[in-house]
């Protein structure tokens, strides 16, 4: 694999000339802008990138990106993305993915790019919804969720994308949501990260299932209830009124007070990125109780599955001439007058 | 000799004749036998005899079914002989034996006045009774109308490894090598190259390749002894005559593979093929994995799904993409086949089928995933199919796929069947530079101009062939968006204009149907007359061999046997109106039959098989006399249909066991 050159363009680089068609309104064009402000940082360059899809409002996302993209199938995207990652291990791939598409039906495929880790930045919008297909519920929304597929309520208990990627194998679990100006800074820190980077973006489906998350999205007056990580940084959240400390008796994680900013004295950890267990009990933080867990949340590399590919190529290939004439005549042989041949 | 043919004269009941034209030999035993491997280096040393042959392993589900049931029994026929061999024969004229289930399963088969070779040893009271003998078979005169060579092969086999130290147990193991050995004497066959293989296989382990080869040394110096008495004798089959040349022995599966690795260097690309384990699809897999060195990458995807999308996005990136399965996984494949097709990238898709439907009978052949190639897909998706219609053809096949797939910018089916990816023929070896190259070739510059002059680059402006141009994602200049949403005829844009959508469904339809197929040829025969027997896939060997008997009677008949099944050659629809019967032999319920008569009104009658096995040469020959009752020397029909082969009930499940075994390979143990 190539080092990829950096390449200087603006955001308006990265617009196509495709009138995008979410609902006024959609968290999905925040996400939108968000990457598109986010690739001239990254020094992407056009002709290398890729936004791979599957199917759903999310996955209408590669025809507004000024890139290569591939809108697929439902659920499938990251069986599409392994198999051009593995053709080609160059190209810079975004998989955009739902919670319907990525969790419900893509559900064994997205386990599957995780564990492999293939190098791409995967972002699952999370909605809590079926938007496209008018507002069914899907595997994130939560119980008693009334739609027109569950109108007395929703009673399957939801899925935690998050946990999900984390217990798949992801090296890399980040979240943030559309409107979030630290949104930038978590896709960079994915791009940054070889391997399968999975980011859950919270995203506010507004005629579906309006505002569900605004207790800690809203634009506004929800920001006590969002706790933004940071590798080496105590995880501090509420103005540093209050901190996560581990419980060790019941190696659980708490909530605690911070008086005078003296957060060493009420036991406040300090985020370790590499660290899967602090990870695990992150994931699987209830909201409410406790703050939304938001950054990166886990970010530990490994080598990659392409790269491992490349790698066994190579030694099974070590020596070995591709002679296809040989390769037709191989095992044992003989001519038409029956005289055995030695195997070539 | 090899069959049922109305001009054989049939074996007399004194054994063999010392020179016959043909033989069929069926080896039979426990899964746990070894039989496969004693099949497949029977065929080694009948191909370096340098007689034709053709083989049919028919193996269980189970990989391991419980020892000695009549489910568990695996066997291996093989027809060989000095006159062109086409099927592995319909009736076995030596059968041997390892254990009374394996008796049992495959008498009916066995010519009569065949020869039966059996282990006593084996015919204990314990598996007498798995294999619902009352009495043993072998003492209480029911085989009277055979010949039977019944001898303690166990015994044998253990006495000639004891030098060895080995327990019963794997001494025991070694019967099949002791088995091979007898019959390489029978035929007359060299010792030297299965010593050598032997020795190769078990190059960690020399005892038991030295165990091995004893038994084998034994069991060919018991057949010199016993000649002095007994229907045991030594015949000779002398060499066909053939093409001078390099010859080797090819399965389907390794055709297959084979070809797809020559049709990705004619293209000029990488190969990369998704796969998922199917039974019997996952030979190819298994091949292609080994071949790395040839610009192959495989990947065992976690589904089916998954296995044809990589492949898909494989050849969005600039590879050849390729996947391979079986029905139930070809189902699977659907959607994204769709999308293939949509997006109009290059695929091609191997189907190795087997009996259906659902999980239906996972190793046994047939053909009855024909209407799934052609029409299997929602909305209006037009697909090249072509078929295989023998081991060495999906050589040829295979390159063609990879040929169309290329050329015109699509997925391609490839049909092939159980019996084809698991029989092997003598295959001349090819020499891969007398194939015409059909190098890719990608855009790298914008393809068109504005009214201003300005070039502009449109995704779908297609060529004199009807296909848009291949763009590597990471070539400059060219950042485009595909997808399975119906796109604007040029640019590719999202577009669901009524017009745009008629214009673009007819464009994938006259790219298809325009496909540069070669005319239709008549393969034995004349080109019109009183009947045209049509075939495709793996139903060429018996419907080759069933219309040359006929003709050799004087009956006018034809053998046209169809490689594309869509589009089909232009000049068929002609040539089958110019004869006045037309019989359609199919391992299904008459897909091919309806497809003719769908494209050329033409008034095509079925012939249909679904027993999981090949047709016999015997059963076509009937319903070819049908057409000529009252032509002199054939009156009534001559021949009567072999029912004796299809699998009878006792050959499945006899204790209602399940047998769900839908994605492993079987396989044996050798020795």
């Amino acid at each position: 694999m190539n080092a990829p050159v950096k390449i200087e363009t603006t955001l308006k680089d990265w617009e196509t000339d495709q009138e995008v068609r979410w609902c006024p309104g959609c968290g999905d064009y925040a996400i939108l802008k968000a990457v598109q402000r986010t690739l001239p940082q990254l020094g992407a360059d056009p002709a290398n990138t890729v936004f791979i899809s599957g199917i759903g409002c999310s996955s209408r996302f590669p025809y507004y990106v000024e890139s290569y993209g591939f809108h697929t199938i439902h659920g499938r995207a990251p069986a599409f993305a392994t198999g051009a990652k593995l053709a080609n291990p160059d190209l810079d791939i975004w998989l955009v993915t739902g919670d319907g598409d990525g969790l419900s039906i893509g559900g064994n495929h997205l386990m599957h790019v995780l564990r492999r880790n293939v190098n791409m930045q995967i972002m699952l919008f999370n909605n809590e919804i079926y938007g496209l297909t008018k507002g069914q519920a899907s595997p994130t929304s939560r119980e008693g969720t009334k739609s027109p597929s569950t109108p007395i309520g929703s009673y399957d208990h939801p899925a935690r994308p998050a946990a999900f990627a984390l217990g798949a194998g992801a090296r890399f679990v980040g979240r943030g949501f559309d409107v979030s100006k630290h949104l930038p800074d978590v896709l960079k820190a994915a791009h940054a990260h070889q391997g399968a980077a999975f980011i859950e973006i919270f995203q506010n489906c507004i005629v579906y299932n309006k505002d569900v998350f605004n207790d800690f999205a809203a634009p506004k007056g929800a920001e006590d209830q969002q706790l933004w990580l940071e590798n080496g940084k105590p995880m501090l959240f509420a103005k540093e009124s209050k901190g996560i400390a581990l419980n060790r008796d019941t190696l659980s994680l708490e909530v605690v007070d911070v008086v005078d900013g003296d957060w060493e004295a009420a036991g406040v950890i300090v985020h370790d990125v590499t660290n899967r267990s602090i990870a695990h009990m992150l994931v699987e933080m209830p909201f409410g109780p406790f703050p939304m867990a938001l950054g990166v949340l886990y970010d530990d590399p490994k080598p990659t599955f392409e790269a491992a590919a490349l790698a066994e190529k190579a030694a099974a290939s070590e020596g070995k001439e591709a002679n296809l004439a040989k390769l037709l005549g191989k095992g044992q042989t003989w001519t038409v007058d029956g005289t055995a041949q030695d195997p070539v | 000799m090899a069959t049922a043919a109305p001009n054989d004269p049939g074996l007399p009941q004194d054994g063999l004749p010392d020179t016959p034209e043909s033989v069929v030999v069926r080896f039979a035993g426990d899964s746990g036998d070894g039989m496969q491997l004693t099949g497949g280096q029977f065929t080694l040393s009948t191909a370096l005899a340098g007689n034709d042959l053709a083989t049919f392993p028919d193996f269980p589900a189970e990989i391991r079914a419980p020892q000695g049931t009549l489910f568990g029994v695996s066997a291996f026929q093989i027809n060989f002989g000095s006159r062109e061999i086409n099927t592995a024969g319909d009736a076995p004229d030596v059968l041997v034996a390892m254990n009374p289930a394996a008796l049992k399963v495959n008498l009916a088969a066995l010519k009569p006045g065949g020869l039966i070779i059996a282990d006593t040893g084996a015919f204990t009271k314990r598996n007498l009774e798995k294999a619902k003998y009352a009495a043993n078979p072998l003492e209480d005169g029911s085989l009277g109308k055979f010949d039977v060579l019944a001898f303690d092969i166990s015994e044998k086999t253990i006495e000639a490894v004891k030098p060895y130290g080995l327990g019963n147990k794997d001494a025991l193991r070694s019967k099949n090598m002791w088995t091979l050995g007898l019959a390489l004497w029978m035929f007359d066959r060299p010792r030297d190259p299965i010593h050598d293989w032997l020795k190769s296989k078990f190059k960690s382990k020399p005892e038991i390749a030295d165990a091995n080869i004893a038994a084998l040394d034994a069991g060919h110096a018991y057949g010199e002894t016993a000649e002095l008495a007994g229907p045991l004798k030594q015949v000779h089959i002398d060499p066909v005559p053939s093409e001078p040349g390099l010859y080797r022995t090819v399965t389907g599966a390794e055709a297959v593979s084979l070809g797809l690795v020559a049709g990705a260097q004619l293209a000029e690309l990488p190969m990369f093929f998704g796969g998922y384990p199917i039974t019997p699809a996952s030979a190819i897999l298994h091949h292609l994995a080994r071949l790395k060195e040839y610009d192959v990458t495989t990947f065992q995807a976690e589904d089916e799904i998954a296995a044809v999308c990589a492949a898909i996005g494989a050849s969005y990136a600039g590879s050849l993409g390729v996947t391979s399965s079986s029905g139930p996984g070809i189902a699977l494949k659907t959607e994204a086949i769709g999308l293939g097709i949509m997006t109009e990238l290059p695929l091609v898709i191997v189907n190795s089928q087997r009996g259906g439907p659902s999980t239906g009978l996972p190793t046994k052949t047939e053909q009855s995933d024909l209407y799934q190639a052609v029409y299997g897909r929602n909305g209006d998706a037009p697909m090249p199919v072509i078929a295989a219609s023998s081991p060495s053809d999906a050589f040829d096949v295979a390159i063609e796929a990879c040929r169309i797939a290329v050329q015109y910018m699509t997925p391609v089916m490839l049909l092939t069947d159980g019996y084809i990816a698991n029989a092997a023929e003598p295959w001349k070896v090819p020499d891969p530079a007398s194939y015409t190259p059909f190098p890719a070739s990608f855009l790298t510059e914008k393809n068109a101009q504005d009214d201003d002059g300005e070039g502009v680059f449109l995704p779908y402006k297609r060529d004199d062939k009807g296909a848009r141009p291949w763009v590597k994602p990471g070539t400059p200049g060219l950042m485009h968006r595909i997808g399975g949403i119906e796109k604007h005829e040029l640019t590719g844009n999202i577009d669901y204009s009524p017009d745009n959508h008629q214009r673009m469904t007819d464009l994938r339809k006259g790219k298809v149907e325009g496909i540069a197929v070669p005319d239709q040829e008549v393969c034995l025969g004349n080109t019109s007359g009183k009947l045209a027997v049509v075939g495709w896939g793996s139903t060429y060997g018996p419907i080759h061999r069933a219309v040359d008997n006929a003709r050799r009677k004087g009956l006018d008949v034809s053998h046209i046997h169809v490689r594309h099944i869509w589009p089909m050659p232009a000049n068929l629809g002609e040539l089958l109106h110019g004869f006045e019967h037309v019989l359609v032999p199919e391992m299904n319920t008459g897909q091919f039959k309806t497809v003719l008569r769908d494209q050329f009104l033409v008034d095509a009658t079925p012939l249909t098989k679904i027993s999981g096995q090949p047709f016999q040469i015997a059963e076509l020959e009937e319903a070819i006399g049908k057409y000529f009752d009252g032509v002199e020397g054939n009156e009534g029909g001559q021949v009567l249909v072999n029912d004796d082969q299809l699998p009878h009930l006792e050959a499945g499940h006899d204790d209602g066991s399940l047998n769900d075994t839908a994605s492993p390979q079987s396989q044996e143990h050798g020795s």
